[in-house]
C-alpha cells in the first residue's frame, strides 16, 4: 500500500516533470492527462501550488458520486470504475483542492492512483511514495 | 499550423505537412516561413511584418525540449530577427495543438490573444496599455484566461509598446524573447500579449520505445555535470570564470577584469541575495535563478519591498561588470527597473555603456542626456537613463532607443558602440572565435555558434596561433548543427545530451525517417535558408564595421587582431557566395 506525498512545495521548480510522467503511466505523451498539476502561487515569483489527490479519509467525491462509480482505494484515494462513471462532474466539484482533472476525450474524471511515478521522477525532493505500514493502514480504514 | 490577422481579428488553422516534414519544426519551419510571409524590404515595424513562433516535433515530449523560436524581421538590425524563449511558452503551444503560429497586420485598439480549445479569442488589452509593470499585465491576465499551469502568457511591457527597438517580449515573469526586438514588433501591431494553453496528447509511434528513450536522456539529464553546474549556480557560474582569464568585458571593454567581479559573482549572488530556482517545463536542470532584492521605504522604518529578480551571467555583464556596477543591490535594482520595462538586457547594457563613453569623450552632452551625468558605478544615473529611453522625451533618447548602432552612427563612437551586424554584444571578450562568431552568427548572437567556448577550449589551450579559416569552419560547423537542435527546439544547454543518432531516433518515434547524415543535410539547409533572407535584406559582412575596442583590450587569445578578423570574415565571404 502506497501513498503519495507533498514533502515540500517549496523545493518545487515548476518543471512539471511529474506532469510528463503521469502522463507516461497512461501511455500518453504531454502533460494534457496528468493527475498532478502544478501551478505558480500568484506567479512564479511565488513559487508553486502542488495539486493531487491527498487521499482523504472519506473522500467527498466518492461520497457525491450518485452513480458509485468512485471506490474507495485501500490505503487511501479512490479508483474509478469507468462503466458506472456517466460524467457528471459532481466529483469535481466536491474535490476542494481541485485534484480532479477532466479527459475530455472519453469525458470522465483523472484522479491520482498514488503510484508514485511523478515521485520517481521528481529531481528536486518535491514528492514522495510513502510505504504504509499495516498499522497505519489498518487505522486509516 | 495557426494563422492570425489582427487586421480582421480573423485566424485559421491548416495542416503543413509539406513544411515539417522538410524542415522539421523550430527554427527550420520558421525561417521557411519568414522567407514565404515577409515581403522583401518590408519596414519592421509594418503590418506587413510576420511574427512567427515555431515548435518541435520533440517539444514536450523530451527532457530540455522546452523552446519556442520566434522569427521576424528584426527592428534593431533590419534583418533577421530570432530570438528563443522557454518558460512554459514551448509545450504549451504544442499542447494546444500547434507546430507554428503566425501573426500578421495591425490591430486597431490595444489587443490580446487568448489561444484555447483550437480558437483565438480577440480581448480587448486597452485597460492593459501603458501599465508600468510587465509583472502587473500578467497577473491580470493570469486571473482572466484558462489554463493555468499548463499555459505561457507572453506580454510586452511599456518598452514593445513605445516600440524600442530592443523591447523584449517576456514570459512566466522571468523568461524572455530577449533579442533583436520582438516586444517592438508586437507593440507595432498593438499585441499586448498572447495566453496560450492546450490539452492535447502528444503522439509517438511507439509508447514503450517512447518511454526507453525519455529515461535515457532523462538519466543522462540529471547525472551530467550540467545538472549540477547550471542547476547550483546558473550560468552567473561563468563571471569569476571568465574574469580570471580576463575575458570579462567591463566598462564598455576597456577591461577584461572587473575588480568587483567576485561581489556579481554567481557565488555570491547565490549565498547572499538567492531565493528561489526555477525550471521550464520537462528540464531537471532549473537554471533560472531569481534573487530576493529587499529594500526599506525610506518613509517609514520596518517597512520593505522584496522583489524577486532574475539573473544569469549575460544579465550581470550587461548590467553590472560593462556598466562598472559591482555592488549586488545596485545591480539587482537596475535589472529589475530593466525588466519591469520589458527592455532586452544585453542590449541596453552595452547601450548605456556606449553612451557613458560617449559622454565622457564629450560626443554628447548634459543636454542631450536631459540632465543626466552617466558614469561607470552610477547605478542610480543608468535606472534614469532606462526610464528615458522609454519615455523618450528628446531625440536623443528616441536615438538611444534605436540602439548603439544607429546612435553611434549619429553621435559618433562607432569604433567603441559594441555591436555586430547592429546587435550589441554578449559578455564574452574571449578572443577572435567569439568575436568571429559574433559576426558571421546568422542571429549575431553568442548562441549563434559559441565561439567563446571555442576561444576558450581551443584557442587559449595551443601555443601556436590557429588559421581564421579553420576557427570559421568550425564555427559554420557549429551552427549548422544548432540549427537541428533549435528545429527540434531542445535547449541548448542539452546539447550534450542530444547527438545526432538521440535526435534521429527522437524524430523517428516521432514519425520522420531520418538518418544522422539527413540532420547534417537538414542543418546546411537551414542556415543557407537564413542567410537567404540575410542577403535578401541586404546583409554586408566589412571587417570595417567591427567596433576596433576588441583590438586594443588584451583577451585571452593573444592574436586578436584586425588582419586576423580580416581574413576569417574574406573566408566566411567566400563560402557564402559559393552557395
Amino acid at each position: 500500500m502506497t501513498r503519495l506525498e507533498i514533502v515540500d512545495s517549496q523545493r518545487c521548480v515548476g518543471c512539471e516533470l511529474c506532469m510528463l510522467a503521469c502522463a507516461r503511466r497512461q501511455n500518453d505523451v504531454g502533460i494534457a492527462s496528468s493527475c498532478i498539476g502544478v501551478q505558480s502561487a500568484g506567479g512564479m515569483v511565488n513559487g508553486f501550488t502542488i495539486i493531487v489527490c491527498r487521499a482523504c479519509e472519506n473522500p467527498p467525491c466518492a461520497r457525491s458520486c450518485p452513480v458509485d462509480a468512485l471506490s474507495l482505494r485501500k490505503g487511501g484515494g479512490v479508483i474509478l470504475n469507468k462503466a458506472k462513471c456517466i460524467g457528471c462532474k459532481t466529483c469535481v466539484g466536491n474535490c476542494i483542492l481541485g485534484a480532479i482533472f477532466w479527459d475530455s476525450d472519453i469525458d470522465k474524471p483523472m484522479i491520482c492512483i498514488h503510484c508514485g511515478i511523478c515521485a520517481k521522477y521528481c529531481p528536486h525532493g518535491v514528492l514522495a511514495l510513502n510505504k504504509m505500514t499495516e498499522e497505519i493502514a489498518i487505522a486509516q480504514e | 499550423m495557426l494563422h492570425i490577422d489582427l487586421e480582421h481579428k480573423s485566424f485559421k488553422i491548416e495542416r503543413r505537412e509539406d513544411l515539417f516534414g522538410e524542415f522539421i519544426g523550430g527554427a527550420g519551419v520558421a525561417i521557411k516561413l519568414l522567407l514565404d510571409e515577409c515581403p522583401e524590404g518590408c519596414d519592421p515595424l509594418a503590418p506587413e511584418n510576420p511574427i512567427i513562433l515555431a515548435v518541435g516535433p520533440m517539444t514536450g515530449e523530451y527532457p530540455l525540449g522546452s523552446k519556442t523560436v520566434a522569427m521576424f524581421k528584426s527592428p534593431l538590425t533590419g534583418n533577421l530577427g530570432e530570438s528563443h524563449c522557454g518558460g512554459r511558452s514551448a509545450v504549451a503551444i504544442r499542447s494546444a495543438g500547434f507546430g507554428a503560429i503566425v501573426i500578421k497586420g495591425k490591430a486597431d485598439m490595444p489587443v490580446y490573444l487568448s489561444i484555447f480549445d483550437r480558437k483565438v479569442h480577440f480581448r480587448n488589452a486597452t485597460t492593459l496599455w501603458g501599465m508600468g509593470s510587465n509583472s502587473t499585465s500578467g497577473r491580470v491576465i493570469r486571473a482572466a484566461e484558462p489554463g493555468a499551469g499548463t499555459r505561457t502568457i507572453m506580454r510586452i511591457g511599456r518598452a514593445g509598446e513605445k516600440l524600442v527597438r530592443y523591447a523584449e517580449v517576456t514570459t512566466e515573469t522571468f523568461r524572455h524573447f530577449g533579442r533583436l526586438g520582438l516586444g517592438a514588433v508586437f507593440g507595432s501591431k498593438n499585441l499586448k500579449a498572447i495566453a496560450i494553453s492546450g490539452k492535447n496528447k502528444l503522439p509517438v509511434s511507439d509508447v514503450k520505445d517512447y518511454r526507453a528513450l525519455y529515461d535515457e536522456i532523462y538519466n543522462a539529464a540529471v547525472q551530467s555535470e550540467l545538472m549540477k553546474k547550471y542547476h547550483d549556480l546558473g550560468t552567473s557560474v561563468n563571471i569569476n570564470v571568465l574574469n580570471t582569464i580576463g575575458a570579462l568585458p567591463t566598462r564598455n571593454v576597456t577591461s577584461g577584469t572587473f575588480e568587483d567581479a567576485s561581489t556579481i559573482s554567481g557565488e555570491y549572488l547565490a549565498e547572499h541575495f538567492l531565493g528561489r530556482r526555477l525550471a521550464c517545463t520537462g528540464c531537471p536542470v532549473a537554471c533560472i535563478h531569481i534573487a530576493n532584492l529587499r529594500e526599506p521605504y525610506e518613509d517609514e522604518p520596518y517597512f520593505y519591498k522584496v522583489t524577486g529578480v532574475s539573473y544569469d551571467h549575460e544579465l550581470i555583464y550587461a548590467a553590472g561588470s560593462m556598466l562598472g556596477i559591482g555592488d549586488p543591490e545596485k545591480f539587482l535594482k537596475l535589472m529589475e527597473m530593466i525588466e519591469k520595462v520589458g527592455l532586452d538586457a544585453m542590449t541596453t547594457g552595452a547601450t548605456l555603456a556606449w553612451a557613458t563613453e560617449a559622454f565622457q569623450k564629450k560626443l554628447i552632452t548634459k543636454k542631450h542626456t536631459a540632465g543626466i551625468k552617466p558614469a561607470w558605478g552610477d547605478h542610480e544615473a543608468y535606472i534614469e537613463m532606462v526610464k528615458l529611453i522609454i519615455d523618450q522625451p528628446n531625440e536623443f533618447y528616441q536615438d538611444l532607443a534605436m540602439g548603439s548602432a544607429y546612435a553611434s552612427e549619429k553621435y559618433g563612437g562607432t569604433e567603441f558602440a559594441m555591436v555586430f551586424g547592429k546587435n550589441e554584444m554578449a559578455g564574452y571578450h574571449t578572443g577572435p572565435a567569439g568575436y568571429i562568431g559574433y559576426a558571421i552568427g546568422a542571429r549575431h548572437s553568442h548562441l549563434d555558434n559559441a565561439g567563446y567556448s571555442i576561444d576558450q577550449k581551443k584557442l587559449m589551450e595551443q601555443p601556436e596561433e590557429i588559421p581564421p579559416e579553420t576557427v570559421v569552419d568550425e564555427l559554420v560547423k557549429e551552427e549548422e548543427w544548432r540549427q537541428i537542435l533549435s528545429s527540434i527546439t531542445v535547449c541548448f544547454f542539452a546539447r550534450g545530451l542530444y547527438p545526432p543518432d538521440v535526435v534521429a531516433r527522437g524524430l523517428k518515434l516521432s514519425g520522420f525517417d531520418v538518418t544522422p547524415e539527413d540532420l547534417d543535410e537538414i542543418g546546411k539547409k537551414i542556415y543557407k535558408n537564413k542567410y537567404a533572407f540575410k542577403l535578401r535584406e541586404g546583409f554586408t559582412l566589412d571587417v570595417a564595421a567591427l567596433p576596433k575596442r576588441i583590438y586594443e583590450t588584451p583577451s585571452p587569445v593573444p592574436y586578436l587582431n584586425e588582419e586576423y578578423m580580416d581574413k576569417a570574415l574574406k573566408h566566411f565571404e567566400e563560402l557564402i557566395q559559393s552557395w
